[in-house]
């Protein structure tokens, strides 16, 4: 099991390394870190710093999709997040309440979504997509339809600050990862999230609540939504609920696939995940240095993503192998 | 419908081989018009896969088909519908939200320059349903009609793209006794008209009242072809279900205790009066420490389904359940855990295991899910408990690691059986535990069963196969049509014709 994993990342680390080294064509100087005013400088850690809102939406994308469904909200819960931020400190909250005003109401609006799919069983695509479209009204009504800018250097620390010479966005997206990994792999929720996402009937007669653990990985999405909301609107100093998280489900969609988990639940990746929300970022960054158009990034975005969708569909696998074989499948 | 009128469809030696089981082995079927001829066997006879290939779903590996005396090989089933095959489903497949004539006409509407005759299509819907001796207003939405009006306007769409076959897969499953006799009115008026009718149900009744002839399949093999009439009941029980194999290794005959030395004290599990509408009729079951309970029946009798309510698979709509006496509630699987009592499906592969989970992700999921998620067991316990069952049921490959689905149908089995013992249950319910696996695996199972009541453990064990039914079980509950019919004691004298007796007479006079 353990190469078969390997395997899997080899490709993503393998188009990850090109893409990196492909930058020193037109800038020699890519790798180099400097050190300046106790803060790290260079591409590398610009890359990172710009993948951290990405890394966390995508951390609680896997966990959604490892139970077979999907989170469409995340982009309007990051914006629905950053806003409540926003006009909480400019009504002059201290930046400690606003934020935990924040990841309360982010909690909430993922329990919707867990409710939505686990209790009321609506499909996790019609559920998700019900606050992906009504959260950005949410965001306007709490910001008065305004781009509230705030200065509050406090909270401007989550997005743009350094701790350690490292990036405090990318300090904290690491923690999360590390607490999503110490969630799933050092407690039993691993094991049932991927019973529960490899075969439901079967996890349910085994004892598996669920419905329960179904529940909780939308909450726990929806928090992780939140925090990338609150890094991008620090970072920017401001809430803009239209640009907050615009198209993030699928940058965080696509990431979760190409770091091998399928998309219909069952084994998940974590650190492929990430890597893969590295990649995305890292293939935005190179567009910009070799000079290529952005509308080349979305094409090629869109080429990888029915390219891996493709191979890891059994249908397609055995829709080729018949095509060839001219032979007809297992019994029903 | 004598055998000098030539018959509509001939299939001789048909062979259908699917990877590692032989579905269908040189079977031979004929359909004359005019007749009813039912299909009979057990789950995995092979009655679905000969469905298939009639109606263009599969390619043979062998033999032919002639319809109407010429050969035919269907390439899918547009083709063997062109060619007068037609079939009504167990489900009705048409769309609940347009009308009657609409349903029987949808994709070949009458149309004049791309434009629906809308007046002639309704006019022909309520000839062809006159035809059928129905009078329906075509023009309501398909709701408005009870289901067994939906199957036969089913029926109706089916035979009028000239059927010559009609193939009805057990359209009477969700039909109350009025309507099954509606449906068989329009069924005989079909075969008076002289189409050829193939029937599959599960319903001995039904069959016995509607059918000309049988065919009985069994393991994918020919048993026999019969005229109904010359077929007593006992007989076709006794075709479908089958005398095992000599080559089983007997059980050592340990001296089974009698079932009343066992029933003193409090039962494990008593249900008194449990019930669910649809699925079983409330019934009466006390199963005790060390007791094996037998379920016979045939399918669709019930026995899934009411251990399933034991379970709390699914709920019960009236009565209760008592487990060490005491009344309990239980509304799911997790609840029927925590009062030790274990159920392992028959339906391995999609009610069973996690087919992308290894051998000892799967065998400990159970347990875990009874602990929770926040207190994980130990990988070191994992590990023991994982290799002293692989080890004590002989799992082969013996490597936890592997995924489950790399595994043999005798190896899953006992993975499963694996995942339920190391919770240990106080009642363990076994579904079906020998289908579809080798014989030697099979006899291991057996010996398993037996050894664990040895130990005082309550198993309540549900199979088709009467004489493993038999050499197990201290007493034999029956099943029939949906409801307890007879409690066996298993004590000398009970044999397996007896058993089938019960299973086709309803009652052991």
């Amino acid at each position: 099991m353990r190469t078969v994993v390997r395997h899997r990342l080899f490709w993503p680390a393998a188009v990850l390394v090109v893409l990196l080294l492909s930058n020193l064509i037109s800038s020699p100087g890519f790798f180099s870190v400097t050190l300046q005013d106790g803060h790290l400088y260079g591409s590398v850690v610009d890359i990172l710093r710009r993948a951290a809102p990405l890394i966390l939406v995508a951390v609680g994308m896997t966990l959604v999709i490892a139970t077979g469904g999907i989170d469409l909200s995340v982009g309007s819960v990051m914006a629905i997040s950053g806003a409540l931020a926003c006009v909480r400190i400019a009504d002059g909250a201290g930046w400690a309440v606003a934020v935990l005003a924040a990841l309360a109401l982010s909690l909430i609006l993922g329990l919707w979504n867990g409710v939505l799919v686990s209790v009321i069983g609506i499909q996790p695509i019609i559920a998700t997509l019900i606050l992906m479209v009504a959260g950005r009204g949410i965001a306007q009504l709490i910001t008065g339809g305004q781009i509230i800018n705030v200065t509050d250097d406090a909270y401007r620390v989550i997005g743009a600050g350094y701790a350690l010479a490292i990036p405090v966005s990318v300090l904290i997206a690491a923690a999360m990862v590390a607490v999503a990994v110490v969630l799933t792999r050092r407690t039993a929720l691993g094991l049932l999230l991927q019973a529960v996402g490899g075969n439901p009937v079967a996890s349910r007669l085994a004892g598996v609540h669920a419905r329960r653990l179904t529940l909780l990985v939308y909450v726990f999405a929806g928090l992780c939504a939140g925090i990338a909301g609150l890094i991008y609107s620090s970072n920017v100093s401001s809430a803009d609920s239209n640009a907050a998280g615009n198209l993030i489900e699928l940058d965080a969609i696509l990431a979760v696939v190409i770091g091998g988990t399928a998309l219909t639940g069952g084994h998940f990746s974590l650190a492929g995940t990430t890597l893969g929300a590295v990649l995305i970022e890292a293939l935005n960054v190179t567009t910009v240095t070799l000079g290529i158009p952005v509308e080349t990034t979305l094409l090629f975005k869109a080429v990888v993503v029915v390219v891996l969708c493709l191979v890891q569909s059994a249908t397609f696998r055995t829709l080729v192998l018949r095509r060839r074989k001219n032979a007809i499948g297992a019994p029903a | 419908m004598t055998d000098s009128t030539p018959a509509v469809l001939e299939m001789a030696g048909i062979r259908k081989v699917f990877p590692g089981v032989t579905a269908l082995d040189g079977v031979d079927f004929r359909l004359f018009p005019g007749e009813v001829h039912a299909l009979m066997g057990e789950n995995g006879a092979g009655k679905s896969t000969l469905i298939k290939v009639l109606t263009g779903v599969y390619d043979i590996d062998g033999g032919d088909v002639r319809l109407a005396g010429s050969p035919v090989r269907f390439a899918g089933p547009l083709q063997a519908q062109q060619a007068g095959i037609s079939t009504v489903y167990q489900e009705v497949n048409l769309c609940a939200n347009l009308s009657v004539a609409e349903n029987i006409f949808i994709g070949r509407e009458p149309r004049t320059l791309g434009r629906i005759r809308w007046g002639e299509m309704r006019k022909r819907a309520r000839a062809l349903l006159a035809r059928l001796d129905l009078d329906l207003d075509v023009t309501a939405p398909l709701t408005s009609y009870s289901l067994a009006i939906q199957q036969m306007i089913a029926i109706a769409r089916a035979v009028d793209i000239d059927a010559r076959v009609l193939i009805l897969d057990e359209p009477t499953s969700s039909l109350d006794a009025g309507e099954v006799e509606q449906l068989f009115q329009v069924v005989r008026r079909l075969k008076d008209d002289g189409v050829a009718i193939l029937f599959v149900s599960h319903f001995l009744d039904q069959v016995y009242a509607i059918a000309d002839r049988m065919t009985v399949l069994r393991n994918g093999r020919l048993i026999g072809e019969w005229r109904t009439a010359e077929l007593p009941r006992m007989q076709l029980v006794t075709a479908m279900i089958g005398k095992e194999l000599a080559t089983l290794e007997e059980i050592e005959e340990q001296p089974r205790a009698a079932a009343a030395a066992l029933e003193r004290g409090e039962p494990v599990v008593e249900a008194r009066g449990l019930g669910r509408r649809g699925a079983i009729e409330p019934f009466q079951l006390a199963i005790h420490a060390g007791e094996v309970v037998g379920l016979a029946g045939l399918l669709g009798s019930g026995r899934t389904e009411l251990a399933r309510l034991l379970f709390g698979a699914d709920h019960a709509d009236e009565g209760t359940l008592a487990v060490g006496g005491r009344p309990v509630t239980i509304r799911s699987p997790h609840a029927a855990m925590a009062h030790g009592i274990a159920f392992s499906s028959e339906n391995r592969r999609t009610e069973g295991l996690v087919a992308d989970l290894t051998v000892r992700e799967n065998i400990v999921l159970a347990l875990q899910a009874a602990r929770g998620w926040t207190r994980p067991l130990p990988r070191r316990i994992q590990d023991e408990l994982v290799a002293k069952y692989v080890a004590a049921l002989q799992i082969r490959p013996a490597d936890p690691e592997l995924p489950v689905r790399t595994l043999s149908g005798g190896n899953q089995q006992k993975v499963l059986l694996a995942r339920w013992l190391i919770t240990e249950p106080k009642l363990l319910i076994v579904d079906e535990p020998t289908r579809g696996i080798d014989v030697g695996a099979k006899a291991e199972i057996q010996r398993l069963v037996a050894e664990l009541a040895g130990g005082g453990m309550a198993v309540l064990f549900v199979s088709a196969e009467l004489e493993e039914v038999l050499r197990l079980s201290h007493k034999i509950e029956v099943l029939r049509d949906r409801r307890l019919v007879e409690e066996l004691d298993n004590t000398g004298g009970l044999d397996a014709d007896r058993i089938m007796r019960t299973i086709a007479e309803g009652t052991s006079q």
